[in-house]
């Protein structure tokens, strides 16, 4: 008798196994996340290492004679759309986020939900191609509206014999058409945080008599802060890394430094730099490519370990 | 600026199911009423009734008038903010908003109701407020550290101080130590007797002896059957309640006798 007891005490073989056969799928998922990071690095370093100082003539000269040249616009460009299109669509995203969670009856919210979702599942390529043939040309009248009143803000300067795109081509259009795709993402992590705050804080604030706003701002919007940020993050990183729609709005072949955000001229961004020069690029100005590419992986992981840094500072701030 | 609440023929639903049925009642100015009755009669229903939070729950209505000091809380022209602004309520598990400090937490309602306030104000609010609430030498040197920081029973007692903070005219709790040991509890008691000279209180307790202790009137709320909305048995002082009770319902219930 004793002796089956103190067996049992030590061992479990068939709980153990489970155990052990389900702790090494998790391990295996999250170290494979790490390999695959780990190889993309890795063939972006070796095979664009060579890209980072070639020949002149595989750059884009006479503009640019090095790489550093090269790429700073292509950086430019990509942070520039990126921040127009989180300008645009986090606002956006948080209001109908709110509105889903907190705001309108049920009966609406989840019909709502659901055209949001489904936002999210329209290809890069459909997108491209509304951007081009339906949204850039209604756009023109409004660019002009915005030279003609707004001109004399820079951003909003146009061409500088007057006038702006024709076709409605602009880096704006570019950074509407990345809010757009980045709206679904924005929303739907946004809200799910939103309608996890706990009950007990927000009847706390509405018992004080806050309305429904001040609730918002009092239980919601601190509960939720580092979800809201990871949210941004995703978002940001669609809108850094989106190739189609982007190369398909902005005519190719540019590289700019500019804020003018109507005008013919404007800079373009890595990824769609990447897929509109891929295909007749030869061996050495491929490789000037993926160092481009290397450039939008480090700016991209920057951006995020920043953005990481910065929410945990402001958690420790407050806990503390 | 305390004020008594008069309560008649309230029914309150949750959707279609009738929760409580046809309570009547009046609810004297600076004295402790307590709430007793099984879980599931409709004891905390009727409480969040008293301030209008019950219609936070989706569905949920109430038929009926709450006079607060004669006004009609529950009339069209009312706005169910203004009517928390001057019932402040606090809730069976302390819930002090995490992100803010002591101090912050004390003033969250006063910042709702009136935007700017000046340091010194302020300063005197949150003083008065604490000690009101018996915390103020257990946390005026650390106003600054978050609200979260302390202890289960000095959390509920910086509840009860945001609550007071506002000044209401009438202060509801709902089962406020049923989190707390023995030690914070006797402390939250003895708060309970010192606010009633200025407030009038409303509590509901699980515990008999915490309601015989604390209240002056008590209201015993039972059900008639599972499924049945729950009701008012029985409302009257607390010393006759606990002696001789007019229903045999409330004598079962409260020397443990049930059926």
């Amino acid at each position: 008798m004793t002796a089956t007891t103190a067996e049992k005490m030590t061992e479990t073989p068939s709980n153990r196994l489970g155990d052990r056969i389900f702790s090494g799928l998790a391990l295996a998922a999250g170290l494979s996340i790490l390999v695959a990071l780990t190889g993309v690095f890795a063939f972006l370093l070796i095979r664009g290492w060579q890209g980072l100082s070639q020949d002149a003539s595989f750059y884009d000269a006479p503009r640019a004679n090095d790489f550093l040249h090269y790429v700073w616009p292509l950086v430019f460009g990509t942070v520039y759309a990126a921040v127009i299109a989180l300008v645009i669509a986090v606002p956006l995203s948080i209001g109908i986020a709110l509105v889903i969670s907190h705001y309108a009856p049920r009966r609406l919210a989840t019909p709502i939900a659901y055209v949001i979702d489904l936002l999210a599942a329209v290809p890069s390529v459909v997108f491209g191609l509304w951007g081009i043939l339906v949204f850039a040309p209604a756009m023109v009248p409004t660019y002009g509206w915005l030279d003609d009143h707004l001109g004399f803000i820079p951003l909003f300067a146009g061409n500088e014999g007057g006038g702006v795109n024709p076709v409605g081509r602009t880096i704006l259009t570019a950074g509407i058409v990345l809010a757009i795709m980045v709206l679904p993402i924005i929303t739907s992590i946004t809200r799910e945080i939103f309608a996890q705050t706990p009950r007990l804080h927000q009847e706390a604030a509405l018992a004080l008599g806050a309305t429904r706003w001040e609730m918002i701002r009092y239980a919601v919007f601190p509960y939720a802060r580092s979800g809201m940020v990871s949210a941004v993050m995703l978002g940001l990183g669609r809108a850094l890394g989106e190739t189609m729609a982007v190369a398909m709005v902005l005519s190719a072949g540019k590289s700019l430094v500019t804020f003018n955000l109507l005008g013919n001229e404007s800079s373009t961004t890595i990824a769609a730099n990447i897929a509109s020069n891929y295909k007749e690029g030869t061996p050495g100005k491929v490789a000037v490519l993926i160092a481009t590419g290397l450039v939008l992986f480090v700016l991209t992981f920057v951006v995020n370990f920043l953005a990481r840094l910065i929410v945990a500072r402001a958690e420790r701030n407050t806990t503390r | 600026m305390a004020k008594s609440i008069d309560v008649s023929n309230v029914n309150i639903y949750y959707g279609d199911f009738k929760a409580v049925e046809d309570v009547s009642m009046t609810i004297k100015a600076r004295s402790v009423t307590a709430f007793i009755g099984p879980s599931g009669c409709g004891k905390s229903t009727f409480l969040r009734t008293l301030n209008r939070m019950h219609e936070v729950i989706p569905g949920a209505h109430v038929e009926g008038e709450v006079l607060l000091g004669g006004e009609d809380i529950y009339a069209a022209n009312v706005d169910p903010v203004q009517v928390r602004r001057r019932v402040g309520m606090v809730f069976q598990r302390p819930n002090p908003f995490p992100t803010m400090s002591i101090y912050d937490n004390v003033l969250a309602g006063n910042r709702l109701n009136s935007k700017k306030l000046k340091k010194a104000d302020a300063d005197a609010i949150v003083e008065k407020a604490l000690t009101g609430a018996n915390l103020w030498n257990e946390v005026k040197d650390r106003l600054g550290k978050p609200g979260m920081g302390l202890s289960g029973g000095q959390q509920q007692r910086l509840c009860i101080a945001r609550a007071i903070a506002v000044e209401p005219q009438v202060l509801l709790m709902d089962e406020p130590c049923s989190a707390l040991d023995p030690i914070s509890t006797s402390a939250v008691e003895d708060l309970i007797h010192e606010l009633k000279s200025d407030y009038t209180i409303v509590i509901v307790t699980h515990n008999m002896q915490q309601a015989a202790r604390v209240s002056e009137y008590t209201g015993f709320f039972n059900l008639k059957a599972a499924g049945q909305p729950g009701h008012l048995v029985e409302f009257n002082k607390t010393t006759k309640m606990f002696s001789t009770p007019e229903q045999e319902s409330t004598e079962a219930y409260i020397s443990g006798r049930f059926g």
